[in-house]
C-alpha cells in the first residue's frame, strides 16, 4: 500500500522532518534525524529506480486530483537517475557533516543547519520528482532559500556577502523561470509538463513561446552557473561550510541540468528548441568558451576550494556541450558526466574538507608536504583529481570518452579539441596541488595528523565509487542511455 | 490605440526594467533588495493581467453572471508573493549580518575591506 505513495513520500519525508529537526535541541539528535531521513530517501529512490528501470513511468496524482488539473508527480528513467544522485550524495555528505559541522558551525546553530539541509534536500528532490511546472518553481525557491542560509553559515565573513550575491542572482534566475512558466501558461492554459508538451506541439511557434523559451533558458542558466552566468558560484562554494560545498557542488547544479533537459527536450520539442530556435549552436559556443576560460582561471587560484569551484563551472560546460549536440549519444554523455561529476567533485571537496578540518585553511601554500602528513586524505584527493582529468579506469574517463565520441559522431571536431584542451588545463591546475602536497617538504613545526575516521570514511566511499564506476559502467552508462533515449524519443 | 490597450503589460515591462536597473546600478544592499522586490512585483502583475477574461466578472459564484476571470493565476501568484516575502526577509537578515561584520552596507566599502563582492 505504501509502495504506490513512494513518489510523494520522497519529498514529504524530508519536508516534515525539517521542522521536527528544529525542535530537537541537541545538535547530535538533529544530525541523526537528518541522516535517517536521507537514508530513507535514498532507499525510496532505489525502489523507484528499480520500478522505472524497465522503462515504466510512474505517475502519481497528489490528493487524488487527476493529472492536467491536479499536481502530478512523475518518475521516469531521467529523474529516477537524478533522485539517486541527490539522495546518495546527501547521505555521504551528512556522514561527513557530523564531525565537520561540529567544528565549523557554532553549537547553537547546528540544529538550524540541519533544518536548512533537509529543506534544501526537499527542494532538490521536489524539482526532480514533480511533473508540474509551477510546482517546480516552488521547489526551486525552497532549495534556493535554504541553500542561501547554508552558505551564509560559513565561518568567514565573506560567506555572508557570497550568500547575498547568490541570493540576488538566484532570485533573478528563479523569477526569469517564473516569467517563462507564466508565458507558457498564457498560451496553453496548463501547467502540467506533459500537457504543456502536447498543447505546444499543436499550437506551434509563436512570439510568446519563443520568449518563454528565452526566459526559461536564461533563468535555468543562472541556476546552472552556465558561463557567463556563473559569477555567484566561486564565492558561494569557497566560503560555504565544507559539507555544504560537497552537497551543493554534487547536487544543486545537477538538478539545474535536469531542469534544462526537461524543458528543452520534453516541454518544448527538440525540433523547436534546436531547429526553429538556434539554441544548439548558442549553448555549444557558451559551453566551449566556458570550459576554456574557467579552466584557465582555475590555474591562477591560490585557494584550492576556489580553484575547484571554477573547475565546476567548466564541468557544467561539458554537460551543456553534450546537450547542445542534440543526439542520443550527446545526451548520454551529458547525463553520464552529470553522474560522474557528482562523484569526482564530491570526492575532491570531501578531501578538502578533511584538510580544512585539520589545518583550518585550504590555501595552496598551507598544504605543502601534506602527502606525508595526511596520506589517506591526499590519496583520496588524488583519485578525485585523476577522475577530474579523465584518466582511464576512473569515472571521469568514461564520460569524457562518451562526450568525445558524441562530438565525433556529429563531426564537430572543434568541440573535440575543446574537450581535450579542457582536460589538459585540468592537468595543470590539479598538478599545482599534487606538486605542493607530494613534492614539497612539510614545514618543520607543522604537527598535523591524519583526519579522523569519521571524515575519511565518506571521503573514501566516494573515491572508491570513482574507481568502481570507472571500471563497471553497466549501471551508469545503462541509466544514462535509457534516460537519453526517453528524452530524445519524446521529442520525436 | 491598440498599443495602449495593453497598458498592463507596459507597466510590467517598465517596473521590471526599473527593478532590474536598481539591482544592478545601486551599491546599497538594501536598495538592491528593493529593486529585486520591484522586479518580482512586475511578474505578479504579469500573472494577474493574464488571468483577465474579456467581460469577465470577479471569480465569485453569483446568480446572473456567466463569464468569470480566471482565478488560477491569482492563486499561483499568492504562492509567488510568499516566496518573495521569504526572499526579502532572508536578504534583509543577511544585510544585518553583513552590517555587523563589515560596519557598512555599501558595496564599495565592503569591497575595500574584502575583495569578495
Amino acid at each position: 500500500m505504501i509502495r504506490e505513495h513512494l513518489p510523494v513520500l520522497q519529498v514529504v519525508l524530508s519536508l516534515v522532518a525539517a521542522p521536527l529537526c528544529l525542535l530537537l535541541t541537541r545538535a547530535v539528535w538533529a544530525w541523526l534525524l537528518a541522516f535517517i531521513v536521507s537514508v530513507a530517501a535514498l532507499l525510496i529512490s532505489i525502489v523507484l529506480l528499480r520500478e522505472v528501470y524497465t522503462g515504466e513511468v510512474i505517475s502519481y496524482a497528489i490528493g487524488g486530483w487527476a493529472a492536467p488539473w491536479g499536481i502530478e508527480y512523475r518518475v521516469d528513467a531521467v529523474n529516477a537517475f537524478i533522485l539517486i544522485i541527490v539522495t546518495a550524495i546527501s547521505v555521504v555528505a551528512l556522514m561527513f557533516a557530523k564531525t565537520s559541522v561540529a567544528q565549523e558551525v557554532a553549537g547553537d546553530k547546528q540544529g538550524l543547519f540541519y533544518t536548512a539541509w533537509l529543506l534544501c534536500l526537499t527542494g532538490l528532490l521536489g524539482i526532480a520528482v514533480t511533473g508540474d511546472a509551477f510546482n517546480l518553481f516552488v521547489f526551486l525557491e525552497i532549495s534556493s532559500l535554504s541553500s542561501y542560509v547554508l552558505i551564509g553559515l560559513g565561518q568567514d565573513r565573506r560567506a555572508l556577502t557570497a550568500s547575498f550575491q547568490y541570493l540576488v542572482m538566484g532570485t533573478i534566475g528563479a523569477t526569469f523561470i517564473l516569467i517563462g512558466i507564466g508565458l507558457l501558461y498564457m498560451v496553453t492554459g496548463t501547467l502540467n509538463m506533459m500537457d504543456l508538451a502536447a498543447r505546444l506541439a499543436v499550437l506551434g511557434d509563436s512570439r510568446t513561446v519563443q520568449t518563454a523559451l528565452a526566459f526559461l533558458t536564461v533563468g535555468i542558466g543562472l541556476k546552472l552557473a552556465l558561463f557567463p552566468l556563473h559569477l555567484w558560484l566561486p564565492n558561494a562554494y569557497t566560503y560555504a561550510p565544507s559539507a555544504v560545498t560537497v552537497f551543493m557542488a554534487a547536487t544543486a547544479t545537477k538538478v539545474a541540468v535536469y531542469m534544462l533537459l526537461r524543458f528543452l527536450f520534453q516541454v518544448f520539442d527538440a525540433s523547436f528548441t534546436f531547429g526553429a530556435m538556434p539554441l544548439g549552436g548558442f549553448l555549444a559556443v557558451l559551453a566551449a568558451v566556458g570550459i576554456l576560460s574557467t579552466s584557465t582561471v582555475s590555474i591562477f587560484q591560490d585557494n584550492v576550494k576556489r580553484m575547484l569551484a571554477y573547475s565546476s563551472v567548466a564541468q557544467v560546460g561539458y554537460m551543456v556541450l553534450g546537450i547542445s549536440l542534440v543526439s542520443s549519444a550527446g545526451l548520454t554523455a551529458a547525463l553520464l558526466h552529470l553522474f560522474n561529476h557528482a562523484l569526482m567533485k564530491g570526492t575532491l571537496f570531501l578531501a578538502l574538507g578533511c584538510v580544512a578540518y585539520r589545518l583550518g585553511s585550504v590555501r595552496l601554500g598551507a598544504i605543502a608536504g601534506l602527502g606525508q602528513r595526511m596520506p589517506w586524505t591526499m590519496a583520496a584527493f588524488l583519485v578525485g583529481a585523476l577522475s577530474l582529468i579523465g584518466i582511464p579506469l576512473t569515472a571521469g574517463f568514461v564520460s569524457k570518452w562518451y562526450l568525445i565520441l558524441a562530438a565525433v559522431e556529429r563531426g564537430w571536431w572543434p568541440l573535440v579539441v575543446v574537450i581535450v584542451a579542457g582536460s589538459l588545463l585540468a592537468i595543470i591546475y590539479v598538478w599545482r596541488v599534487v606538486e605542493m602536497a607530494y613534492l614539497r617538504p612539510p614545514p618543520e613545526k607543522l604537527s598535523v595528523t591524519e583526519a579522523p575516521l569519521s571524515l575519511l570514511l565518506p571521503t573514501w566511499l566516494l573515491a572508491g565509487a570513482n574507481v568502481y564506476f570507472g571500471i563497471d559502467t553497466q549501471f551508469s552508462v545503462g541509466m544514462a542511455r535509457q534516460a537519453a533515449a526517453l528524452l530524445i524519443g519524446s521529442s520525436g | 490605440m491598440d498599443l495602449l490597450g495593453l497598458y498592463n503589460y507596459w507597466i510590467v515591462i517598465l517596473l521590471m526594467m526599473m527593478g532590474f536597473y536598481v539591482v544592478i546600478a545601486s551599491g546599497h544592499l538594501v536598495k538592491k533588495l528593493i529593486g529585486l522586490n520591484l522586479f518580482q512585483a512586475s511578474v505578479f502583475i504579469l500573472y494577474i493581467s493574464m488571468g483577465t477574461v474579456d467581460g469577465g466578472a470577479a471569480p465569485i459564484l453569483r446568480s446572473g453572471v456567466g463569464v468569470f476571470s480566471n482565478p488560477l493565476p491569482h492563486v499561483l501568484i499568492l504562492t509567488a508573493i510568499v516566496v518573495g516575502v521569504a526572499t526579502t526577509a532572508l536578504g534583509l537578515a543577511l544585510v544585518v549580518r553583513i552590517k555587523e561584520a563589515y560596519g557598512s552596507v555599501e558595496e564599495e566599502d565592503i569591497h575595500r575591506q574584502d575583495d569578495s563582492l
